[in-house]
């Protein structure tokens, strides 16, 4: 039978208890989180480097999130020419149009949204996989067979990510003011050389570099977190899932987070 | 293959005197281990040893801790308390890097066979072989077609795990834990989940990979026909402790309660229909 006692919220005294637990376990994964970290940079550093798993983690990072980029970057970027076309139309905003699609887009939007798009399909999959590995014992197979899986799979993927998402980064800048070119063009009737003689003259070496190298930092994080959330998958497919919207969602939370202390890093340093 | 095993087969296949001569020789041994999980216990100070030549049959009933204890034997899982030795040589505090060199020494079958999803039977059977030798391909084409022989698979270089049926997983996992010549083969339930008449097949698989490659083996199951059928000694544990270990002969006339209904309650269930 069914009392009052059994219908009482289970909070109150047991607040404090379940806030400390909370609090150890987001703390132990972060130092297992960092500590990973630490060992990936080791190897980055230290080598050797298997070629083969790296490249084909080039191919599948790099190659395969191209048209993802292309897509993403090229429509931001018209819709950026389009929004900066009505919002400062008062001001004569068509002649600016060049300067702000290529500033935002090379100093913040590129770099952030590429990291978002890419971070979420390649860090799921990275997840997804490495976990299916850890729930079938695959994982433990390699320890057996005296293989380092941090070798043999976290690395080359750390690695990639960080590698790839700048190179990435470049593209989506170019395709991006490509797309505001389209329209700028297109919709606004400006003259093509007009825009993209704006845009050479408003891009600087820096804003280039800032922008770029945020995304060595992202694609480092995103790496990681997708890999260790893989290895320390537990229970089965549902185990599975959860570690894959896991790090989705704190790939993205730390991309932006770290998008702004960069960004004052980097506006510090000049 | 598909003979029954009798005592005297058994025999026959199995250099007895080879055997006795290594009885004494310590291969693994566990002094006083505790492992737990959380606020779960699973061993609770566990003693055990393995002697070289032995097929060793680590019996009990599911979430017992057999499966822990088997991890324990290759550093898988540290242990709380106590000291692990192979060997005679403390593996309890070494780094994983340094694992690495002991872990060779093993081969070990796991529960589902564990199987590279991503590689074809060829490349699972390779792998060992491409990681940790210098060996050229066609040698190592050589000792994957062996291993494959061995295990009853001739002809399945190119299928991928996903082709494969669950006795099927079973033998490529095990060709390839063999592939390396280690001393120690482990078995994490070898038998679970297959039907009977492929349980049988891994069965005297297990005898037939005992005589050809002179090894010491160490099998986890609760499944007492696999059991007896494999082994030269059982240890039986139960609540996170070996409660009783013994020759086969000696535990089909031990007195022991908990062994006794075990054995009991399993030759039921086992007879039962359906």
């Amino acid at each position: 039978m069914t009392t009052a006692a059994d219908l009482a919220p289970v909070t109150g005294p047991r607040f404090f208890p379940r806030a400390r637990a909370k609090f150890t376990g987001t703390m132990s994964y972060v130092g297992e989180l960092s500590q990973l970290g630490w060992t990936v940079l080791q190897m980055i550093f230290r080598g050797p480097y298997e070629r083969d798993l790296v490249i084909a983690q080039f191919e599948s990072i790099g190659v395969r999130s191209l048209s993802i980029v292309a897509i993403t970057s090229l429509f931001i970027g018209m819709v950026l020419a389009l929004q900066t076309a009505y919002s400062l139309a008062e001001f004569g905003g068509k002649l600016f149009i060049g300067k702000v699609v290529s500033l935002s887009l090379v100093r913040e939007l590129a770099p952030v949204l590429m990291s978002l798009m890419v971070g979420g399909r390649v860090g799921a999959g990275m997840t997804a996989e490495i976990g299916t590995m850890k729930v079938t014992e695959q994982i433990d197979a390699l320890r057996a067979l005296a293989t380092n899986p941090i070798r043999k799979l976290v690395f080359p993927r750390v690695f990639s990510t960080t590698v790839m998402f700048p190179l990435l980064t470049i593209i989506s800048c170019f395709v991006g003011i490509m797309g505001g070119l389209v329209v700028a063009t297109g919709n606004l009737h400006l003259d093509a050389s007009f825009y993209l003689r704006s845009v050479i003259e408003t891009v600087a070496f820096n804003d280039l570099a800032s922008g770029v190298m945020k995304t060595l930092f992202f694609g480092f994080a995103i790496g990681l977190i997708a890999c260790f959330n893989g290895l320390r998958t537990t229970g089965g497919a549902d185990g599975v899932g959860r570690a894959t919207t896991m790090t989705v969602v704190s790939g993205a939370i730390t991309v932006l987070i770290m998008d702004f202390f960069l960004t004052k890093l980097f506006l510090l340093i000049g | 293959m598909t003979d029954t095993i009798t005592p005297e087969r058994r025999a026959e296949e199995r250099p007895t005197p080879d055997r006795r001569r290594h009885m004494r020789d310590v291969f693994v041994e566990f002094v006083d281990v505790h492992k737990a999980y959380g606020s779960k216990l699973v061993l609770r100070g566990v003693n055990l040893k393995v002697y070289r030549g032995e097929v060793l049959v680590i019996l009990g009933g599911s979430g017992t801790g057999k499966s822990v204890t088997l991890r324990h034997m290759l550093g898988l899982e540290a242990p709380d308390e106590g000291r692990v030795l192979v060997e005679d040589e403390d593996i309890t505090d070494l780094p994983e890097e340094e694992l690495y060199r002991v872990r060779k020494k093993f081969g070990m079958l796991f529960q589902s066979g564990a199987l590279f999803d991503s590689m074809n039977v060829f490349e699972n059977v390779a792998f060992p072989l491409r990681e940790h030798t210098e060996m050229s391909e066609e040698e190592i084409e050589r000792a994957v077609r062996e291993r494959l022989e061995l295990v009853n698979l001739p002809n399945t270089e190119q299928l991928m795990p996903v082709d494969l049926s669950g006795g099927m997983r079973k033998r490529v996992g095990l060709a390839r834990s063999i592939v390396l010549d280690p001393k120690m083969i482990l078995y994490d339930e070898p038998t679970t989940g297959l039907d009977p008449i492929t349980a049988q097949k891994i069965n005297e698989l297990i005898i037939d990979l005992q005589s050809k490659l002179n090894v010491t083996s160490v099998v986890v199951t609760h499944d007492i026909q696999s059991a007896f059928s494999v082994g030269d000694r059982i240890a039986f544990l139960d609540r996170g402790v070996f409660e009783w270990i013994g020759t086969m002969e000696e535990a089909r006339n031990s007195d022991h309660p908990v062994l006794r209904d075990f054995l009991r309650s399993s030759m039921v269930t086992a007879a039962q229909p359906g």
